[in-house]
């Protein structure tokens, strides 16, 4: 087999690793040679990105001398550091994410219907300004938040909404859409045909039954990337908690295991208890491998499709 | 088009204007307005409002306990001469630097992989992308313990083949490429973007690369790349954005409320030194200019960026 026809065959059918016993002179053939170096790469890469969760689970069911030892199966069991996360003095752990749960929701809907309402706007109509603004829309996501933050801080503070239970500062800003999920809703929004909104408003719908009742069905796949990627960013945020929250009550689940790791790790002054910091980071952690099971076409679409037409 | 009158083809600015200013006249285009409606009100109360009231911040030494002047272009004459700022920017130019290459290049060898790997390819992209939803606060703490320079695994495993590891977490020099290698983690949102892009280039630009004789470098030079390259362009830039104003991480792992015992320079990175004037010192006019500073930097790498890859980003098809 020639180096050409191997490079041509990989692109669809997998190389199969030929039986040694087979074919005893022509292991060292380009085929066997790649499809082993392949395997190396898939196995070891897999490996390396895996290996991290492995460590954090084994280690969140070790007693506190053991956190380090790197074994993959504990030597002792210590199931009640889960336990022991609850009930860690002014760590309400259980608050920390009911505070994250309904946060990101909150937002994710509300920026995922936004975003909807403002992503029609420039598919369907043609109105003076259109490519201007859409300009500008793009260009304001190469904004750094940093630019924007202090003011923005200042406003929340003059309305008195600082630390406030409400959470108003992490999520009142997703009701007024978010470019990138503007610009992703939009091309969905652009493939959708034209006839089916001259039928509809044929069928005497208005504007607002055409958006609702065929642009946002038929766009249920780029919205429902929008809800995940929030969901997700705002589960992963860090700086606006930090900018906004002062009562433990009130923070969410990153500000809640930032706490818990300055209380408890050493670099912070604490005693050390890295199997009650790396419990709580895996509790923070899970309910994004749950969403990524089930969602997980969606994201990696969604993913695919941002980088497709940026 | 002989039978178009040369007016049309050519309408005067006057009529182009006109024209223009009829829709206005529309129903539509005020229903359209009403769709943006979210955007306006949010873009002038979270962006606009904010960007020119940070701008004018910077000229004042604003700090929420005392009272305000106007100090002119003192911030920005300050932030010159703060040697925390040009370390800081160091530190975050440092960290961009080695975490964009080595991003892109490990996100490419893994789709080219998984593009040959046939029906596994799902299996391995689904694991490859984990880490992805690892929040950047877990990162940081799984940074800590892993690159631990005395226990950690890496030092362990660095130790089986006889490497004596360097202290990552307290080490100035190994702070940041401990950070990169971390943050590599996560490289399965880029690998995604270039698998999908791989799996778009047509098989039969392959194929007749082949006939004329072309071999597997020559059809990866002239033949891939070229047409994968929107998307390089599209994550060279947005990873460079991120490494620019990467926070999360560093800030977990190394600072924080209360004395920090391993708080270092090393990992001070612009973001955080921002942060830290704004929301731990509130110098909110100083930390205003900071901002702006960031902003044209972005704004300036940015712009090169895209002068720079003009030349070799091909476009298929009208765009």
């Amino acid at each position: 087999m020639s180096q050409l026809e191997v490079l041509q065959s990989g692109g669809s059918a997998a190389m199969p690793v030929p039986p040694v016993a087979r074919a005893p002179r022509r292991w060292r053939s380009v085929g066997t040679v790649k499809a082993a170096l392949f395997a190396v790469v898939l196995v070891g890469f897999s490996i390396l990105f895996v290996y991290p969760f492995i460590w954090a689970i084994s280690a969140s069911l070790k007693p506190q001398a053991e956190v380090f030892d790197n074994r993959v199966i504990p030597k002792h069991w210590a199931f009640h550091n889960y336990a022991d996360v609850f009930r860690i003095p002014d760590a309400p752990m259980l608050t920390w994410i009911w505070n994250s749960v309904w946060v990101s929701t909150l937002g994710a809907l509300a920026v995922t219907f936004s975003s909807a309402l403002i992503a029609f706007g420039f598919a369907y109509f043609r109105f003076p300004g259109r490519n201007l603004l859409f300009g500008v829309l793009l260009s304001t996501m190469m904004l750094p938040q940093e630019v924007t933050m202090i003011p923005t801080y200042l406003i929340w503070k003059h309305l008195g909404l600082i630390n406030h239970g409400g959470q108003y500062p992490l999520w009142v800003p997703n009701l007024f859409g978010s470019a990138f999920y503007v610009f992703l809703q939009r091309q969905f929004f652009l493939g959708i045909p034209r006839d089916y909104f001259e039928a509809a408003r044929m069928d005497g719908d208005n504007y607002w039954t055409m958006f609702w009742r065929i642009a946002v069905p038929l766009a249920k796949p780029a919205l429902i990337v929008t809800f995940i990627f929030e969901i997700q960013a705002k589960w992963f945020d860090l700086m606006t908690p930090l900018i906004y929250l002062r009562d433990t009550a009130l923070f969410t689940l990153p500000l809640g295991l930032k706490t818990i790791l300055d209380s408890f790790g050493t670099s912070g002054g604490g005693q050390g208890d890295w199997q009650l910091i790396v419990a709580a980071t895996v509790i923070a952690v899970i309910p994004m491998l749950a969403i990524f099971a089930v969602f997980s076409k969606y994201f990696l679409d969604g993913i695919a499709a941002g980088g497709r037409k940026g | 088009m002989a039978s178009i009158a040369p007016t049309a083809q050519k309408p005067g600015p006057l009529t182009r204007a006109r024209f223009w200013a009829s829709g206005f006249k529309e129903r539509d285009t005020w229903v359209a307005y009403g769709f943006l409606l979210p955007w306006f009100i949010g873009f002038t109360v979270f962006i606009a409002g904010p960007m020119i009231a940070s701008l004018v911040l910077s000229f004042t030494d604003y700090s929420v306990i005392q009272a305000t002047n106007w100090v002119g272009t003192q911030n920005y004459h300050d932030l010159i001469h703060d040697p925390k700022v040009s370390k800081a920017m160091m530190n975050s130019l440092v960290f961009t630097l080695m975490s964009v290459p080595l991003e892109i290049v490990t996100a490419l060898v893994l789709a080219l992989v998984l593009l040959r790997v046939g029906r596994m390819a799902g299996f391995f992209r689904t694991i490859f992308y984990l880490p992805k939803m690892t929040p950047p606060v877990a990162v940081a703490i799984l940074y800590l313990l892993l690159f631990n320079g005395s226990v950690g695994i890496v030092n362990r495993v660095l130790g089986w083949v006889g490497i004596t590891g360097p202290f990552w977490t307290t080490d100035p020099t190994w702070v940041k490429p401990g950070l990169v290698l971390m943050s590599s983690w996560a490289v399965g949102g880029t690998m995604v973007i270039y698998l999908a892009a791989l799996r778009g280039v047509p098989q039969h630009l392959y194929e007749a690369a082949a006939m004329d004789g072309a071999g597997a470098w020559r059809r990866f030079r002239d033949v891939t790349l070229p047409m994968i390259s929107p998307a390089l362009f599209f994550t060279f830039i947005i990873l460079t954005i991120a490494g620019l104003t990467e926070f999360t991480k560093a800030y977990t792992a190394f600072f924080g409320a209360g004395t920090k015992t391993n708080e270092t320079e090393a990992a001070l990175f612009y973001a955080v030194y921002l942060f830290r004037q704004s929301f731990e010192f509130f110098h909110f006019g100083y930390a205003s200019s900071l901002a702006w500073l960031l902003f044209v930097v972005i704004l300036v790498i940015t712009f090169i960026q895209v002068r720079v890859s003009k030349r070799f980003v091909f476009y298929q098809g009208e765009r």
